[in-house]
């Protein structure tokens, strides 16, 4: 195993791992993004077809785990921001740390119902 | 180098010379020494300014990529109203098409670089560390160029 990839194993490491993996995964997701805005430079059929799969629920799904994996970067990535540039951001990472997760909770909870409501009209019939 | 009794190296009588101008101490090389491969500068700063890049980006993107997403997902129907005619649309404004220019070459600057250091991280060859990053830049610069050109040249009347 390459040095450094378990580090003392507390929140401090977690926090750590999925913000590389979250990171990671966005940068995968752009990729391919940038090639699917790409069609509308083909003609608006490619575009619209492709879109398409966008709005079926299994998709919806992983659209909802995107904005997981966004919103929990970019909370997290704040967080990293304040402990290196604000002067007690070191002394107070970890409540920094419940924070993060507890804004991130409520914020999915919100996100259920406008990412995933039209997934479930398909589904389960308006 | 003189082979006459420099061996011993510690002197007979306290505070005495060992070695003369005819009899020198043997050279020892000292710990990191140039070489011809040492570039000229070691110390530049691209690394600082890479680390400050990502926390700078990271401020912005947090604006422009969750203000997408609601735009995308959760505003006006969500995903189920995004077509051809809403993104040519969205792209008669240049305000939002300077926010997408200047998301896709923040995220994929600050993607990139974040990627480059997890190759530095798990790929302990230095040959797969080479091929990773090289594949890793080439990925980078034509989705930028792609992307850009898509905003740039986008034409409402294709068909
Ligand atoms: C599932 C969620 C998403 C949807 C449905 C979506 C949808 C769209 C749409 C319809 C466009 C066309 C232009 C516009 O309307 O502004 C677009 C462009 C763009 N999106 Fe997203 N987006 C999503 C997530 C993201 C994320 C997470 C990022 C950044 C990490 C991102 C970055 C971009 C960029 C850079 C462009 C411009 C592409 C180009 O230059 O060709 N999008 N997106
Ligand atoms: C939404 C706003 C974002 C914020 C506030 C943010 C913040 C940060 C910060 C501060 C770091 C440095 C972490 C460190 O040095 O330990 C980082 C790393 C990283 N970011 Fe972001 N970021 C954001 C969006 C993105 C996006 C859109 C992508 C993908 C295109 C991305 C991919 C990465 C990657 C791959 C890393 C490297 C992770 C590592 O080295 O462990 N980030 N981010």
């Amino acid at each position: 195993m390459p040095a450094g990839t378990l580090y003392r194993g507390r929140e401090g490491m977690w926090s750590w791992v999925a913000h590389r993996v979250t990171g990671v995964l966005i940068f995968f997701f752009l990729f391919v993004h940038v090639l699917d805005t790409a069609l509308v430079r083909v003609s608006p059929e490619a575009y619209d077809t492709v879109v398409a799969t966008y709005k079926t629920p299994i998709v919806a799904c992983l659209e909802y785990g995107l904005v997981a994996a966004i919103l929990f970067h970019a909370l997290n990535g704040l967080r990293v921001i304040a402990v290196d540039f604000w002067a007690k951001g070191a002394r107070y990472q970890k409540p920094m740390l419940w924070t993060v997760v507890v804004v991130w909770v409520v914020l999915m909870l919100g996100a259920i119902y406008p990412v995933l409501g039209h997934a479930a009209r398909v589904v389960f019939g308006s | 180098m003189s082979t006459t009794e420099t061996s011993s190296g510690v002197s007979p009588v306290e505070g005495a010379a060992v070695y003369t101008v005819d009899n020198p101490a043997p050279v020892i090389q000292p710990p990191r020494q140039r070489t011809k491969k040492t570039p000229k500068s070691t110390r530049g700063n691209f690394e600082m300014y890479g680390w400050l890049f990502m926390r700078l980006s990271g401020v912005v993107l947090v604006v422009l990529v969750i203000g997408h997403l609601l735009i995308q997902l959760v505003l006006d129907g969500g995903v189920s109203k995004i077509g051809f005619a809403f993104v040519a649309g969205r792209w008669a404004s240049p305000w939002w098409q300077v926010w997408d220019l200047l998301m896709l070459w923040l995220a994929m600057l600050h993607g990139c670089n974040g990627l480059r250091t997890v190759i530095n991280d798990y790929a302990e060859r230095a040959g797969t560390r080479l091929w990773l990053k090289a594949l890793l830049y080439t990925a980078t610069v034509w989705t930028i160029l792609l992307g850009t050109l898509v905003i740039f040249t986008f034409d409402p009347n294709i068909r």
